[in-house]
């Protein structure tokens, strides 16, 4: 089932590549990540954790399938694990991409079955501890639908790829020092580590680095838009919408310049259109206009005998009672709504 | 690159229909096939350590010819095979394994002008080259000769926990579930492009599918979820087991192991 894709397989490694101690070194490597993992995930999700971690697994493994078009006219295949670290955080990342690259290994010959250990603890594990760590620390608290976060995941995704293939470089370039035959002929992977490093890390600093980039920063920023919720839970003490808050902010400023203005209204000559002398109202509504007496008459207070600080006095009473009725409102809205909650 | 939702229907495509084949030789009557499941992986997983292991090249070439026979007695044809394994393997390996002819400093057996091929790097070249080609050989004959619900309930022998079972055997079905939505979003998006599609266009078009999907896998195993406890699923997983070891799968596991076992002593 080896359809293999040379992009695809550049950091699965296949079988007879390492040797079976380095094998088994990493498969002891990747199994405590693995129980931890598989712990925190039962205590996690309980009963959702075996559907949960099958599609993510699926999914990862579509998304290995995809062909990636870069800057530059080539193509290449992402990982993934840049996306299933922010989506479903470390631990369900680990065990997620651990799944998918086992099954590509044993049922589509993409990494060798003695490598899975090797493969799992280079991708899943190192791939999302760096994926998780640096988009913490590159995110911050930026509101989930930030720029930032979109970088930040590109950034991730692009180190993270690049440190699991600089460890299975490591894992190539020791093999040659560690195992060869009778005659000095390398066993396993022939490089050293001064050609094995290079030789990797070029194909990644430059095409798979960019497609995990490309993957993870496309799918946050589409997340964002769409469905913002899923990027929550590796975004904790994230921000409001720094967007709702950015526009609320120009609106005060906005508010607050209007008032200073208001006394503008005092330079202009004549009276404004539509705002006819008493003397020329029919005569029904001249009965009704002693009715109610505004205690802020045509803008000027009595009790101030400047008529710009009338103005804007006028105009900041207008404002700040129109406020206080929408936050009563809000207020009152709320409450009900808490109270049918508890009811439920 | 006009073709680029083309190409990425075709090797969706393409996964599907292997998988489907593979099924399909799974279930013929050949010599593997009726070999109880238990015995192939032990067999098998034991051959692929001892390749790893040899340090003789005519003890990998010996396991390769035994791989060969193995996939002609199973019904396997040679052409896919070469197909699927032997010419994608010789390509990537050879690739990588062919500097080391020159790289690798030892005896020199021909002189390139400024180069030389080197005794030690033929050898290693055809180390990597031997092991990957016989090593995939083998792990290919496992899913092409055995169904993979029955390769799942086989891993229970190396004592992996019943729970990463369940998850190897859901995420294989929701793989192909996933398969057909993906496929079907390209080609709903096939349908609906005039012309070529501009690099940034591109790029945005896989982020955004990317991205759908994602949504659809979450919404999905939501709904996994809801149908699985409405069924009663609790948490815990129980496996039928309805492998019954006969008089023939003892001589097969006597034969792996007998070849497992020679080849570890030829090739230390």
């Amino acid at each position: 089932m080896a359809g293999r894709n040379l992009n695809q397989t550049a950091l699965h490694i296949p079988d007879g590549y390492l040797s079976p101690a380095t094998c088994a070194a990493l498969y002891a490597g990747a199994a405590p990540f693995w129980y931890v993992s598989l712990q925190r995930m039962k205590r996690a999700f309980n009963t959702q954790m075996v559907p949960l971690l099958s599609v993510f697994a699926a999914f990862s493994f579509i998304i290995m399938m995809f062909n990636l078009p870069l800057p530059g006219g080539t193509t290449g295949h992402a990982v993934g694990v840049g996306i299933a670290t922010i989506v479903l955080g470390p631990w369900a990342s680990i065990l997620g991409i651990s799944i998918a690259l086992i099954i590509q290994a044993v049922f589509f010959g993409d990494g060798g079955i003695t490598a899975i250990g090797a493969n799992c603890f280079n991708m899943a594990v190192i791939g999302s501890l760096a994926t998780y760590a640096i988009y913490r620390v590159l995110a911050g608290r930026a509101s989930i639908t930030s720029a930032r976060r979109v970088i930040a995941a590109g950034v991730a995704g692009y180190v993270a790829i690049n440190l699991a293939a600089l460890a299975a470089a490591i894992e190539f370039g020791i093999q040659p020092l560690l195992y060869h035959d009778a005659s000095g002929a390398p066993l396993y992977a022939p490089y050293p580590l001064r050609i094995a490093i290079p030789a990797m890390m070029i194909g990644h600093l430059t095409i798979a680095g960019l497609a995990e980039m490309v993957v993870s920063a496309g799918v946050v920023a589409y997340l964002q838009r769409s469905e913002p919720a899923l990027l929550k839970r590796t975004a904790p003490g994230a921000a409001e919408s720094s967007a709702a808050v950015g526009s609320l902010r120009h609106l005060w400023f906005a508010l607050a310049a209007l008032l200073i203005l208001t006394p503008l209204g005092i330079l202009a000559t004549g009276s404004a259109w539509g705002e006819a002398p008493l003397a020329q109202a029919p005569r029904g509504l001249r009965a009704l206009s002693s009715f109610w007496t505004a205690p802020m008459p045509r803008y000027a207070p009595p009790f101030l005998k400047s008529p710009a600080f009338g103005y804007l006095l006028s105009a900041m009473t207008g404002t700040g009672l129109i406020l206080l009725v929408v936050l009563l409102t809000g207020w009152l809205t709320r409450g009900r709504a808490g109270s049918r909650g508890l009811t439920k | 690159m006009s073709g680029y939702i083309e190409r990425t229907i075709a090797s969706l495509v393409a996964a599907s229909e292997r998988a489907a084949i593979a099924e399909q030789v799974a279930f013929s009557e050949g010599a593997l096939q009726r070999v109880d499941p238990r015995v192939k992986v032990a067999g098998l997983f034991a051959l692929i350590v001892v390749v790893a292991a040899s340090r003789r090249l005519s003890v990998i070439a010996a396991l390769f010819v035994i791989a060969a026979i193995l996939a002609a007695a199973s019904h396997v044809r040679m052409r896919r095979l070469a197909g699927w394994v032997w010419l994608p393997v010789l390509f990537f390996t050879g690739a990588i394994a062919l500097p080391a002819i020159f790289l690798t400093p030892g005896h020199a057996v021909a002189s390139l002008g400024i180069t030389a091929i080197t005794e030690q790097g033929l050898r290693a070249a055809a180390f990597l080259i031997g092991r990957a080609e016989t090593a995939s050989t083998l792990s290919a004959l496992l899913v092409l000769t055995t169904p993979w619900p029955w390769v799942l309930k086989a891993l229970r022998i190396f004592r992996c926990p019943m729970i990463v079972v369940a998850i190897l055997g859901m995420t294989y079905r929701y793989i192909f579930v996933i398969l057909q939505t993906a496929l079907e979003m390209f080609e709903a998006r096939q349908s609906r492009t005039v012309g070529v599609l501009p690099p940034s266009e591109r790029r945005r078009l896989a982020s955004s599918a990317a991205g759908v999907l994602l949504s659809k896998s979450v919404q999905m195993s939501g709904e996994v979820h809801q149908a699985m406890r409405s069924r009663g699923f609790r948490g815990e997983i129980h496996l039928l087991q309805d492998f019954r070891a006969r008089a023939t799968d003892w001589c097969w596991l006597a034969g792996f192991g007998l070849v497992a076992a020679a080849s570890l002593w030829y090739g230390r």
